[in-house]
């Protein structure tokens, strides 16, 4: 493990160390590049993860204070926590599903194929599937994505069986368990799955891919990699000519550091990121670093999602196993006569009997609600998954009325849900509960979104630098040296879980920062 | 308004005994009698307390010695003078709308009057309390069919994640063998 000065202009310096982050600290380490990777969170081990919902949380949740706006209902429902991600080394791979799917080609073009919808301000990706599918082999290798690279599917758990007969029933024919980063067979020094049931706890086996125990440890291997955990980034600093110089940041005992930096790249996920660079305002940069467009921040997307539980006569017990233990990609599709633009996954998905009552109906209370819960060990449920679309006032500002524990303005969420989300997700609703009818559900509770992991789109690739806040490579289009290395980069939100795709671009961009360190153009 | 000294004076106890019918915890417990000490509250107001989230999260063959942890953790917030007094004031409201006590109301009167102050920060307290402390415990667990901690017995793989026999098996295309 590598040590690098605070004064060495030579390092990139990454802020984040999950999916973009992680990757992309091992992929410029092994090219011969030193890194500092600056991670808020502690360092934990599959020894550490913790098989307790509530405990675990505590332990791997991004907890610092947040403020919500906008009418989502989870600003009522969790109005100080309606993100859920982590702040632990390894980030949100730490609590991900597993869940890998590629973007498909329409889902590049969204302005183009859904045309010009009414509030949404929908931008074509700068890149093409073409141009991303080598990247997503290579990532699909790396995280030992089943059902690729000729590694088997996982096996189905009693949520898998149920949701996998309904879907028959209503006529889903491609209905399987998924393309999951989670091991089958023993792959790359990690066990198959156990189904231990707590994916989203940090997986105590490994079997699930996490940067924390794969890249990582790649990248210290190398001897070029210095990880800072602990180490909360507050403002990202620049010289005269526009260039970044470095970062300022707390150490973990609450002194402000300089890192000084030849590159900085930002994979704070999509609330952090454009906070950091709003907080990041200069006279050269009024707005906010690299936010000439007014971009930076705004577009946050965080899929169009809902959760269908029904409750059986018989016993399921769905926590047992995986927790996206299936998929179904039938109306994934661009389909407009449905009533609305973009399409959307069905997932199974498990919740633990400590926080079935929080999901279930947030706020809520009485027979409606321990009805369903008398029957936990039967009960059965899925998640739906939909594109949402990009609006200019969905967005992370700075709240200036709240600080956080170093004094700096916790960042407000707004979110509008789009009417094309209402339309989606009510016919996620009916889908969903239509494949529990099919196999006689005794009771169907449709509930609404879960705080949202899968955040986007606040610092979006656009070809024109009008529009957006980086380019294809996800270098900001103001700032060369300045990269955004998450999903914050996402032009849109498209109907997958975004890791894969967060890992594709991260593998893709450690190329080319290479290349444009080699040509000394930044 | 009262002191939080006063409180320790009158601090209480609620006790009970599990209910024959509630198997699955009775072979957790090492005697059918539990008892709950209180630090900040007095028996009347922990009853009350435990009544009022039987309304909130009603599971009829849920023991009260389950109820009661919900009240501990009241209790325990209780040593916050704050809090103290919204759980006390609100306590005293329940019993204000009424010409007697809350407790002795019928079912249905009691619940009435529990919709009538659901927005109140009061209720509020108890239910978030509540919905994690309720639920989030071994007692639970056992009672609901969750089995919780997997990690130490080998996760499920070997027992039961795939048991479901009620529907017809996918196909391996679907569904690879383990």
């Amino acid at each position: 493990m590598a040590t690098h000065g605070n004064t060495d202009t030579s390092v990139v310096v990454i802020v984040g160390s999950g999916a973009g982050g992680g990757t992309l600290a091992n992929e410029l380490c092994q090219k011969g590049v030193n890194v500092v990777v600056l991670e808020a969170g502690a360092r934990e081990s599959t020894g550490t993860f913790i098989n307790d919902e509530w405990a675990s949380f505590e332990q791997l949740a991004w907890r610092d204070r947040r403020t919500s706006s906008g009418s989502w209902r989870l600003a009522t429902d969790f109005p100080n926590l309606p993100v859920w991600v982590c702040k632990t080394v390894g980030g949100s791979t730490t609590h991900w599903s597993g869940c890998s799917l590629r973007m498909r080609e329409h889902e590049f073009n969204a302005r183009r194929v859904y045309g010009d919808i009414d509030g949404a301000n929908l931008l074509d990706w700068p890149l093409s599937l073409g141009e991303l599918e080598a990247f997503y082999e290579s990532a699909e290798a790396k995280m030992g994505v089943t059902r690729t690279n000729g590694i088997p599917g996982l096996p189905g758990n009693n949520n898998f069986k149920v949701f996998y007969n309904g879907a028959k029933r209503v006529g889903y024919d491609d209905c399987h368990t998924g393309r999951l980063a989670i091991n089958s067979r023993p792959r790359d020094g990690r066990p198959a799955c156990q189904q231990l049931g707590f994916c989203s706890q940090g997986c105590k086996t490994g079997a699930k891919w996490s940067t924390l125990y794969t890249e990582i440890p790649a990248a210290q291997a190398t001897g070029r990699l210095d990880l800072r955990p602990g180490c909360h980034a507050s403002r990202i600093e620049h010289d005269k000519t526009g260039k970044v110089t470095g970062v300022i940041y707390f150490d973990p005992n609450g002194n402000e550091q300089r890192q000084l930096a030849r590159v900085v790249c930002v994979a704070g996920n999509a609330i952090e990121t454009p906070r950091l660079l709003l907080m990041s305002e200069s006279s050269q940069f009024p707005d906010g670093l690299a936010n000439g467009s007014g971009e930076v921040g705004r577009n946050y997307q965080r899929h169009t999602t809902g959760t269908v539980y029904a409750t059986f006569n018989e016993p399921v017990h769905m926590y047992r196993g995986a927790t996206v233990a299936g998929i179904i990609s039938a109306e994934s599709d661009h389909r407009p006569e449905r009533g609305f633009a973009a399409g959307y996954q069905l997932e199974t998905v498990s919740v633990g009997l400590p926080s079935i009552a929080s999901f279930l109906d947030p706020g809520g209370w009485g027979r409606k609600v321990t009805e369903a819960i008398d029957d936990y060990a039967n009960m059965a449920a899925l998640w739906i998954i939909g594109e949402d679309l990009p609006q200019s006032d969905n967005r992370i500002t700075l709240n200036d009325n709240e600080k956080d524990q170093w004094g700096l303005p916790v960042p407000n969420i707004h979110y509008d849900d789009h009417a094309n989300d209402i339309a989606m997700r009510n016919h996620g609703f009916r889908q969903g509960s239509a494949i529990y009818d099919a196999i006689g559900a005794r009771r169907i509770i449709q509930s609404p979104p879960f705080p949202s992991t899968h955040n986007m789109g606040t610092c979006r690739m656009s070809e024109d630098p009008l529009f957006g806040v980086v380019n294809k490579w996800g270098q900001a289009h103001e700032v060369p040296n300045l990269f955004i290395s998450d999903g914050s980069q996402f032009t849109t939100s498209a109907a997958v879980n975004p890791t894969l795709t967060i890992v594709a671009l991260a593998i893709r961009q450690a190329d080319w920062i290479a290349l444009e360190m080699g040509r000394r153009t930044i | 308004m009262t002191t939080r000294r006063a409180f320790i004076r009158t601090s209480g106890t609620i006790a009970g005994v599990l209910s024959l019918s509630s198997t699955s915890i009775i072979a957790l417990a090492p005697a059918r009698a539990w008892a709950l000490e209180l630090d900040a509250l007095t028996t009347v107001q922990g009853q009350t307390l435990l009544l009022l989230t039987r309304h909130i999260f009603p599971h009829d063959t849920l023991d009260d010695a389950v109820y009661a942890l919900v009240v501990k953790d009241l209790d325990t917030a209780a040593a916050d003078p704050h809090v103290a007094k919204l759980l006390v004031d609100g306590i005293n409201s329940l019993d204000a709308t009424t010409d007697g006590k809350w407790l002795d109301l019928s079912s249905e009167r009691q619940l009435q009057i529990v919709e009538s102050i659901a927005s109140d920060p009061f209720f509020e307290k108890v239910r978030s309390t509540a919905v994690v402390s309720l639920y989030n415990n071994e007692l639970a667990f056992a009672h609901f069919g969750y089995e919780g901690s997997s990690f130490e017995k080998g996760g499920y793989l070997n027992r039961g994640f795939d048991d479901l026999d009620w529907l017809p098996p996918p196909p391996v295309e679907a569904s690879p063998q383990p």
